[in-house]
């Protein structure tokens, strides 16, 4: 515990020094205002970009795209998953696939998308999905490796449904297994939402970010990444701090 | 109440189809009286896990019957039955006393109902303390007591343990015994002990079963004539030395073989 905190404070401090720097260069001019802007400049712009309101229809829309990748990668993860596991033959086949997926880039795909979806939310959670949900599977897998085979007997000594097998046994102790999943989930939901905006859409944070690029105004762009950077980081954290108190229960010290 | 027959085995095998295939048990033939204390002793692997297993209900003989209650087991496990398992088998998500209640979850009774029961088998079990831990912050031994618990909650008519007390030290096992020993006379189930300690089955047993190496079978039975209000002190009793010179005779050369070694 203690060691956590100390880590966490060397943590802070290195950012916030990375940070101090970046401010001292930019404000001494050793780095060019056209390349990066000072983090103050960058700070004042995001808390600027969302008190006026012009953010609210990208941020609404971009996150939502990712809530429902992500909730529908779970979904289909898990069930995958489950399927896969169920059948060892249908395992054997699709190990290797899992393993090698992610050196496939799934964004060549996304004009296809487009083409076939349409230019609106559809082909961006496609996207999310199709990015997301091996990770969901990988640990749905590892996380039903993970039940004891004895705890499946203890299901049925005590005569428990299949039903209540699943939600009683197999969810809870496969649960530290998927809750990595869940995270790598959002994680890649969110790279694969806001990289689809930034590559082929009218809309949404990606857009915005990429339009700002384009119009050459740093400001805005820096603002609108930075305020990416820390939804995705409070978050991860979030689903951090969720997962780290559901584990000390089931570990030592 | 004893002398009706409470589980029965007729010519019952149990082979693993592998690869490698494995004949594990049998045939045994075996009838444990109702409120019988009856105690397994094997060499290690000889198919004693196996014959919980069987008798349980949770896997069928490949030949042969095994009957609970005059009824024949399906591959199901019957109502009436409790089991503690050789492996640690607490949920490692739930608390002590929800461990314990995880048995009643499906019971139907009302809340105090489960609530006093829970509480009725933490503290015979001595885990009064603990009731607010996690199974991680517990000894493998305690572990162990909690999973007792769990199936003394059910109030089970027959209760199968196997090697429950493998992780303890010698003072503590005879202590547990004893505990097991007033569990049974105060429930009046019938009781299976699997454990591969001989002074153990001859202190707490009415009756003890030697196996063969494996494939499994009783190549040994021995009454040990113990009165019902019997404890740990039997083993001062110069009979109780007899008995477990008896079933070391009858184990050894059993033994020997699945060391790898001829007779
Ligand atoms: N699922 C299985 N598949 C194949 N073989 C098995 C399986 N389970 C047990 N066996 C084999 O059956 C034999 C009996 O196993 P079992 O666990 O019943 O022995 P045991 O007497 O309980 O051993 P121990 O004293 O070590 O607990 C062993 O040789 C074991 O290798
Ligand atoms: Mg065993």
């Amino acid at each position: 515990m203690r060691r956590r905190r100390a880590a966490f404070v060397v943590r802070a401090a290195i950012l916030a020094a990375l940070i101090a720097m970046l401010e001292v260069g930019c404000r001494t001019g050793a780095i060019d205002p056209l390349t990066v802007i000072p983090p103050s400049d960058m700070v004042a712009s995001m808390v600027g970009q969302i008190g006026s309101g012009e953010l609210d229809a990208s941020i609404v829309s971009t996150f939502s795209t990712i809530l429902i990748a992500f909730v529908l990668a779970v979904i289909l993860g898990i069930a995958t998953g489950a399927t896969i596991h169920r059948f060892a033959r249908l395992r054997d086949v699709a190990d290797p696939l899992l393993a090698s997926y992610y050196s496939v880039p799934t964004f060549i795909f996304y004009p296809l998308l487009v083409a076939l979806l349409g230019l609106g939310k559809a082909p961006l959670v496609v996207l999310g999905i199709l990015s997301a949900v091996p990770a969901v599977v990988i640990s749905t897998l590892s996380g039903l490796d993970s039940v004891a085979p004895v705890l499946m007997k203890v299901a049925r000594v005590h005569r428990l449904t299949a039903a209540r097998t699943l939600w009683w046994i197999v969810l809870p102790a496969a649960l530290p297994h998927l809750f990595t999943g869940f995270k790598l989930a959002l994680s890649y939901a969110l790279i694969g939402v806001i990289a689809g905006e930034f590559i082929l859409s009218g809309s949404g944070l990606g857009y915005a970010i990429s339009f700002a690029y384009q119009s050459f105004d740093n400001r805005t762009m820096y603002g609108a990444m930075l305020f990416v950077l820390l939804v995705a980081v409070i978050a991860n954290g979030i689903l951090y701090m969720w997962e780290g108190r559901l584990a000390r229960r089931r570990s030592r010290g | 109440m004893t002398g009706q027959c409470h589980v029965s085995l007729r010519e019952a095998v149990r082979r693993y189809d592998g690869p490698p295939a494995v004949h594990a048990l049998g045939p045994v033939n075996l009838e444990i009286r109702r409120g019988e204390f009856f105690s397994v002793v094997g060499p290690s692997g000889c198919g004693k896990s196996t014959l919980l297993d069987v008798i349980s209900g949770l896997v069928r003989p490949s030949s042969g019957s095994v009957h609970f209650e005059d009824k024949e087991l399906r591959g199901e496990v019957p109502d009436g039955v409790g089991v503690v398992f050789q492996e640690d088998s607490s949920m490692p998500w739930l608390s002590v006393r929800d461990n314990v209640a995880f048995g009643l979850r499906t019971s139907g009774l009302p809340k105090k109902e489960v609530a006093g029961r829970v509480d009725h088998a933490i503290r015979f079990m001595g885990l009064a303390q603990f009731a607010g831990h996690y199974p991680a912050q517990l000894s493998g031994g305690m572990r162990q007591r909690v999973c007792i618990a769990r199936t003394l909650v059910l109030r089970p008519r027959l209760i199968l343990l196997d090697e429950p007390f493998g992780a303890l030290d010698q003072q503590t096992r005879l202590l547990m015994g004893d505990e097991l020993l007033r569990l049974w006379r105060e429930t009046g189930a019938t009781v299976l002990l699997i454990t591969h300690a001989l002074d153990e089955a001859a202190m707490l047993s009415d009756r003890v079963g030697v196996m063969s190496a494996r494939p499994g079978h009783f190549i040994d039975m021995v009454e040990t004539g113990w009165p019902r209000d019997r404890d740990s002190r039997v083993i001062s009793d110069p009979k109780f030395g007899a008995l477990t010179a008896r079933l070391w005779s009858s184990l050894r050369e059993e033994s020997l073989k699945t060391m790898g070694h001829a007779a």
